[in-house]
C-alpha cells in the first residue's frame, strides 16, 4: 500500500513542480517520463549510477528547453538484483506512466527488464549494457543497446593491436561465461589479423584476489601483449600485480579488454600508464564531446564525464527526438514505434556524433583504441587517455547475420 | 564465558507446554493468525500488485524453511542461499531447455536442493554453533562458485525468459492472477508442513535438542539423524521456494545464490521473530517492501539493512511476531 | 634436476613462494578471529569490513594528511583498532550474555553498515595506492623474480604473528587472557579488570585485520569489497585449524596458502575451491579442526 502511495504522491510532486499537468484524465498532456534503472549501491555505481542519471537528466532538460516538451526523469536502484529490478520495471510501466527505461548496468537485469518492456510494449535503451545477447539471441524489437558492447571492446581491441604489431598474445582470463566470451572474441580478431595466440591462464573466479601465479604463467609464454579478460576490482588488482612483477618493463603489452576511464582513476596513472582498451567515448575527443562534458559537468559532482553519462545523455536525446517526430500521444502508446522510429533516424549528437542504429537496435559507433598517457603527459586530473586507433562504426558491431537476433531480416 | 551450551531463544515467551494445542497444534491466537492470513491471502491480489505478492510468498516460503532449522532446532545456517538458488536455477533450466511443466520444475528444484542439503548438513551438523554457520557459508560459497562457472546458469546473465508453462499441462499460468493463486497454495502447504512438522514427535525431539542436546541423546535419541533430517527438509523447502521464485519471474540468476542473499533470509527470520509461526512471513513482507521501497533512494540499502540487523539483535531480539505476541500474552 | 612431478622447478618454487604470501593474510586474518573468539566467544563477522578499514585507512592518512605508508602501517591499525573499541563498548559488550549466534549476527550487521557507508563515500570502483619507493623493485632469485614488497609482507606478517603468540603463551598479559577464556569470573575475582581486557582484546584482533588490510592496500585493490570474498575463505581456514589454538591458526593459515599455491599449479580450477575441500574432509576425519579441542 505504501508504494502505491508513495508513486503517486512522487508523480503529483514531479507533475507540479514542472507546471504542467492538469490532470490525470488527460494522457496527452502527461510528460514523457524516463527512468534510470542502474545501480547506486554495488558495484557498478561508479561506472554508471549518478553518471547515468545526470547523462539521462542533461538530454531531458536540453531536450526541454529547446522544444517546450515536458520531460520527467526518475531515477530507480535495482541494487543487482535482476527480481528487483523487474519489479521496479513493472511499477513503473503499470502505475508511474514511466514510458522508457534507461541505463541498465548488470545483464542479468538488462535482459529481464527488457522482457517486461517488450511484453508491456514500452521501449529500453540500454546505455548500460555490454552483453552481446542484448541485440543477439536474447534481442527485443523493444530495446536499443546504446553505448558499447563486448564484441566492439574485443575487435577494437585485438584487430588494431595485431595491425600495430603487437602480434602474440596470452590471456588472463575469469573463468565464467563473460571472461570465456571475451576471450574467444578477441582471440578470433587477433588471429583474423594475423596474430597468434600462445595460451590462456583461467583463474577462478570471483574468488582471486591474487593473480600472481597467472600473470608468471603468462609471463613465461613470453608474449607481446597479455589480454585481461576480467574487469573492475580483478581488473585493478591484475594491472597492480603486473606491474609489481615487472611484467611491463620486459616490453610487454597490456590489453584490457572491459576498461573503462573509471578504472584508469582508480589504478592513478602512475600504475595504469600504458594500458590498452576500447571505449566508444571519451570526453576529450574533439570540440564536440569537450562542450558535451563542459554542459553536463555541473551534474556530476567532481566525477569524470565518462561512457555512461554519454551514452545515456546520446541514448535519451535520440529517444526523444523519436518521440517528437511520432507525436506524443502516439509514442506514450506503443513503445515498439518510438524504438522502431529511433532506428529509422539518423542519430546525432556531441557526444557521439552521428550515428545509426541497426534493427537488431545496436547503435553503431566507432571504437576508439585508447593508451592510458604517462603522469608526464597528463595535464590535469581528468587528462588520461589518448587514442591511438579506430575503428569504424561499420566494423565496430558483429554483423547483423552472427548476432541470431530471430526477428532480423538480412 | 567459557559456556557454550546455551541457545537461540525462541522469541515467544509463554511455555508451550501450558497451551492447550487444538486443530494441528495451532494455539487458539494462532488459529485466529492464520486465519488473517488466509483472508490476507485472498483479498490481496485484488488490492496490491500481484506479482510483488508472489515475490514476498516465495522469501515468506524461504524464510519459514529457515526458520524451522534456526527456530526450532537452533541451528544458524548463513548459507541456505545456495538451496534456495539452487532450485530456482534447476527448476528454470527443466522449465526452459527441457520444457517441463511448472509443478515438475519446481519438484526437481525441490529434489536437487533437498540433495544439496544433504551433502552439505551431514557436513555441518559434525560442528555446533557458530561452526556451524562457518561451514554453512563456506560450503555455500562453493556451491556459488560452481554456479558462477557451470555452463547451464548462464553465468552474469542467468537463465532468462524461463516459461511459466502450463500447470500438470493443462492451465496456462500466463495470467499473474492464475500464477498468484499458484504461489499462495504452494507458500501455504509448505508454511503449513513446517508448522505440522514442528509439532509432529519428531518436532518435539528437535525441540528437545535445541534446549539440550546432551539430554536428548542420554534418552536415547540419534540426534544427529533428527539435525540432518531437519536440514535436509529445510533445504528442500528453500528448494521450492527459490523455484517457485524463478518460475514466476522467468530468471535464476547469480543474485539468489550468493552470500547476501543468505544474509538476507537470516535478517528476515530475525526481524520477524526467531522461532515464531508467523514471524518469517511478517519479516520476509517487511524485507521485501523496503527493497522495493529503497530502490527510489539509492545508495543506502546495505547501510539500512545493516542497521535494521543491529537494532533487531540489541533490542528487538523477539522480533516483530515476537514482540507482539509477548503484548498480547500469546504465542504466534 | 629441472622438472618435479612434470611441473619446472622454476616455476613450483616460485608458486610455492607466493602461497606462502597468500597463507600469510590468511595466518593474520584467523589469528586476530582466534583472538577475538579466544575471550569474547563471538565469530567477528565485521573482520572483512575491518580488514578493509585498515587499506583506507592508509589511503586516507596518505591522500588528507599526506601521512606515509610506514606511518600507517602503525596509525591504521591503532585507528581501526580504536573504532573497533568504541563497537565494542557501544554494541557488542551487550551480548556476552546471550547466545553466541547474536553477536555473529551483531557483526554481520556491523559488516553491512561498514561496507555501505565506505561504497557510499568512497565509491565501489576502488582507490590507488602505490608501494613505498623503499620497497618497490624485485629480487631475481634465480628461479624466479620476486617482488620486494611480497618478501615484506611474508615477513612482517611473521613477525606480527610470533610476536602475538609469544605475547599469549609467554606474558603475564598472556596468561590473565588465557585465564579469563577459562574461567572469566575466577579472574575477575583476582582483581583483574576482565570488561576491559575483553575490550582491548577486541580492539587488538581488529587492529590485526587492519594491519593485513595496510599490508594488501598496495597490491590488492582498495575497495569496499575487498574484504568480504576473502573473510569467506577465512573462515573455512578457521574451521579447519580449529579456534582453539593460536598457533594452529598462524599454522594452518600458512599452510592453506602453500597448499592454495600448489593447486594453482597443478590444477588451477580448482584453487577457489580447495580450501572448501579440505575443509569437507577434515570435518570428516577430525571434527574439532587441526588444533581444536573437542
Amino acid at each position: 500500500m505504501r508504494i502505491r502511495r508513495r508513486g503517486l504522491l512522487g508523480t503529483a510532486a514531479a507533475a507540479t513542480a514542472l507546471g504542467g499537468w492538469p490532470g490525470a484524465g488527460q494522457a496527452q498532456a502527461a510528460p514523457i517520463r524516463i527512468g534510470v534503472l542502474t545501480d547506486m549501491s554495488g558495484p557498478y555505481r561508479d561506472l554508471t549510477g549518478p553518471s547515468s542519471l545526470a547523462g539521462a537528466r542533461q538530454a531531458a532538460e536540453e531536450f526541454a528547453a529547446a522544444t517546450g516538451m515536458a520531460v520527467e526523469v526518475i531515477a530507480g536502484d535495482h541494487q543487482n538484483k535482476p527480481d528487483v529490478g523487474v519489479n521496479i520495471a513493472r511499477q513503473w510501466f503499470d502505475r508511474d506512466g514511466v514510458d522508457m527505461i534507461a541505463d541498465l548496468p548488470n545483464s542479468a537485469v538488462a535482459l529481464a527488464v527488457a522482457q517486461v518492456a517488450r511484453e508491456k510494449n514500452k521501449a529500453v535503451v540500454g546505455s548500460g549494457v555490454g552483453s552481446t545477447a542484448f541485440t543477439g539471441a536474447q534481442c527485443s524489437p523493444n530495446s536499443v543497446q546504446f553505448t558499447y558492447d563486448t564484441y566492439m571492446l574485443a575487435k577494437g581491441t585485438g584487430d588494431a593491436l595485431v595491425k600495430q604489431g603487437a602480434d602474440s598474445w596470452y590471456f588472463v582470463t575469469a573463468d565464467y561465461a563473460f571472461g570465456h566470451a571475451l576471450q574467444a572474441d578477441t582471440a578470433r580478431f587477433v588471429e583474423a589479423a594475423g596474430g597468434k595466440v600462445l595460451g590462456a591462464a583461467r583463474y577462478p573466479f570471483p574468488a582471486t584476489t591474487d593473480f600472481s601465479s597467472f600473470l608468471l604463467g603468462a609471463q613465461a609464454a613470453r608474449p607481446k601483449v597479455i589480454g585481461f579478460a576480467n574487469a573492475g576490482a580483478d581488473l585493478v588488482n591484475c594491472i597492480k600485480q603486473a606491474r609489481e612483477f615487472g611484467l611491463a618493463r620486459q616490453g610487454v603489452k597490456f590489453a584490457c579488454l572491459l576498461m573503462t576511464v573509471v578504472d584508469t582513476l582508480s589504478l592513478g596513472l602512475p600504475e595504469a600508464q600504458g594500458l590498452l582498451m576500447t571505449e566508444s567515448f571519451y570526453w576529450d575527443l574533439n570540440p564536440r564531446t569537450r562542450a558535451f562534458a563542459e554542459r553536463v559537468r555541473g551534474r556530476l559532482q567532481g566525477r569524470i564525464v565518462n561512457a555512461s553519462c554519454a551514452g545515456n545523455y546520446g541514448g535519451t536525446l535520440h529517444y526523444l527526438k523519436a518521440v517528437q517526430s511520432l507525436g506524443v500521444a502516439r509514442a506514450r502508446a506503443s513503445g515498439l514505434e518510438v524504438v522502431e522510429r529511433m532506428k529509422a533516424m539518423p542519430c546525432d549528437d556531441d557526444a557521439f556524433g552521428a550515428g545509426t542504429i541497426r534493427q537488431d537496435g545496436r547503435k553503431l559507433t566507432p571504437g576508439y583504441l585508447f593508451q592510458v598517457k604517462t603522469p608526464a603527459e597528463s595535464t590535469g586530473p581528468f587528462d588520461l587517455h589518448k587514442v591511438i586507433a579506430t575503428t569504424p562504426a561499420d566494423q565496430a558491431a558483429r554483423p547483423l547475420a552472427e548476432g541470431g537476433c530471430p526477428f532480423v531480416k538480412i | 564465558m567459557a559456556d557454550t551450551t546455551t541457545t537461540i531463544t525462541a522469541a515467544a515467551i509463554p511455555d508451550p507446554a501450558q497451551e492447550s494445542h487444538g486443530v494441528w497444534g495451532f494455539t487458539r491466537a494462532q488459529l485466529a493468525a492464520l486465519g488473517l492470513l488466509i483472508a490476507f491471502l485472498a483479498v490481496a491480489p485484488f488490492l496490491l500488485y500481484p506479482v510483488f505478492l508472489m515475490k514476498l510468498l516465495c522469501f515468506a516460503l524461504f524464510a519459514c524453511a529457515f526458520n524451522l532449522l534456526i527456530g526450532y532446532v537452533g541451528l544458524l545456517s548463513f548459507g541456505h542461499a545456495a538451496y534456495f538458488g539452487m532450485g530456482g536455477y534447476l527448476a528454470g533450466h527443466a522449465a526452459k531447455a527441457w520444457g517441463l511443466t511448472p509443478e515438475i520444475s519446481i519438484l526437481l528444484g525441490a529434489v536437487t536442493a533437498g540433495l544439496l542439503g544433504a551433502v552439505a548438513g551431514s557436513l555441518a551438523i559434525r560442528r555446533q554453533g557458530i561452526y556451524f554457520a562457518m561451514i554453512t557459508l563456506a560450503l555455500a560459497q562453493m556451491v556459488y562458485f560452481f554456479c558462477v562457472q557451470a555452463p547451464f546458469t548462464g553465468g552474469e546473465d542467468g537463465i532468462q525468459a524461463i516459461p511459466r508453462g502450463k500447470l500438470f499441462g493443462a492451465i496456462p499460468l500466463d495470467q499473474d492472477m492464475a500464477m498468484y493463486w499458484v504461489v499462495a497454495a504452494i507458500f501455504l502447504g509448505g508454511f503449513l508442513l513446517v508448522h505440522r512438522i514442528i509439532h509432529s514427535p519428531y518436532g518435539q525431539v528437535l525441540k528437545s535438542i535445541r534446549e539440550n542436546e546432551p539430554r536428548a541423546t542420554s534418552l536415547g535419541y540419534r540426534t544427529d539423524d533428527y539435525k540432518l533430517m531437519a536440514f535436509i527438509l529445510s533445504a528442500t523447502l528453500a528448494g521450492v521456494a527459490g523455484a517457485t521464485k524463478s518460475i514466476v519471474f522467468g530468471i535464476a540468476t547469480l543474485t539468489d545464490v550468493h552470500w547476501s542473499m543468505s544474509g538476507e533470509v537470516v535478517l528476515m527470520t530475525l526481524v520477524g521473530g526467531l522461532g515464531t509461526v508467523f514471524g518469517p512471513v511478517v519479516g520476509a513482507a517487511v524485507i521485501v517492501t523496503m527493497q522495493n521501497y529503497l530502490a527510489e533512494m539509492g545508495a543506502w540499502v546495505t547501510v539500512i539493512q545493516g542497521v535494521i540487523f543491529v537494532l533487531c539483535v540489541l533490542a528487538f531480539r523477539r522480533g516483530l511476531v515476537g514482540e507482539i505476541g509477548n503484548a498480547l500474552k500469546v504465542k504466534l | 634436476m629441472d622438472d618435479l612431478f612434470g611441473i619446472p622447478a622454476p616455476l613450483l618454487f616460485g608458486q610455492l613462494l607466493l602461497g606462502l604470501i597468500n597463507g600469510a593474510f590468511y595466518a593474520m586474518l584467523s589469528l586476530g578471529l582466534a583472538v577475538i573468539f579466544g575471550l569474547l566467544n563471538i565469530v567477528n563477522m565485521a573482520h572483512g569490513a575491518q580488514f578493509m578499514m585498515g587499506a583506507f585507512a592508509a589511503w586516507m592518512l596518505l591522500n588528507w594528511l599526506g601521512i606515509g605508508y610506514w606511518a600507517a602501517l602503525l596509525l591504521a591499525p591503532i585507528i581501526v583498532g580504536i573504532t573497533g573499541i568504541i563497537l565494542e563498548k557501544a554494541f557488542i559488550s551487550r551480548l556476552y550474555k546471550l547466545d553466541h549466534l547474536y553477536g555473529l549476527l551483531l557483526t554481520f550487521g556491523l559488516a553491512l553498515i561498514i561496507e555501505g557507508v565506505f561504497r557510499n563515500e568512497f565509491g565501489s570502483s576502488g582507490l590507488p595506492y602505490r608501494i613505498p619507493a623503499e620497497l618497490s623493485g624485485a629480487w631475481d632469485l634465480g628461479f624466479m623474480f620476486m617482488p620486494v614488497y611480497r618478501g615484506w609482507v611474508v615477513i612482517a606478517a611473521l613477525i606480527l604473528c610470533l610476536a602475538t603468540w609469544l605475547i599469549i603463551e609467554k606474558t603475564r598479559l598472556g596468561a590473565y587472557l588465557r585465564a579469563a577464556t577459562e574461567n572469566a569470573a575466577l579472574v575477575q575475582a583476582f582483581g583483574v579488570n576482565v570488561p576491559r581486557m575483553v575490550t582491548l582484546t577486541y580492539g587488538f584482533g581488529v587492529a590485526l585485520a587492519a594491519v593485513g588490510g595496510v599490508l594488501a592496500a598496495p597490491i590488492y585493490s582498495v575497495n569496499p569489497q575487498m574484504g568480504s570474498n576473502l573473510i569467506i575463505v577465512v573462515f573455512a581456514v578457521v574451521v579447519i585449524g580449529g579456534m582453539g589454538s593460536i598457533l594452529g591458526s598462524i599454522l594452518t593459515g600458512f599452510a592453506l596458502g602453500i597448499v592454495e599455491g600448489l593447486t594453482k599449479v597443478f590444477w588451477p580450477e580448482a584453487s577457489a575451491t580447495v580450501i572448501f575441500v579440505i575443509m569437507a574432509i577434515v570435518l570428516l576425519a577430525r571434527p574439532a579442526g587441526l588444533f581444536g579441542r573437542a
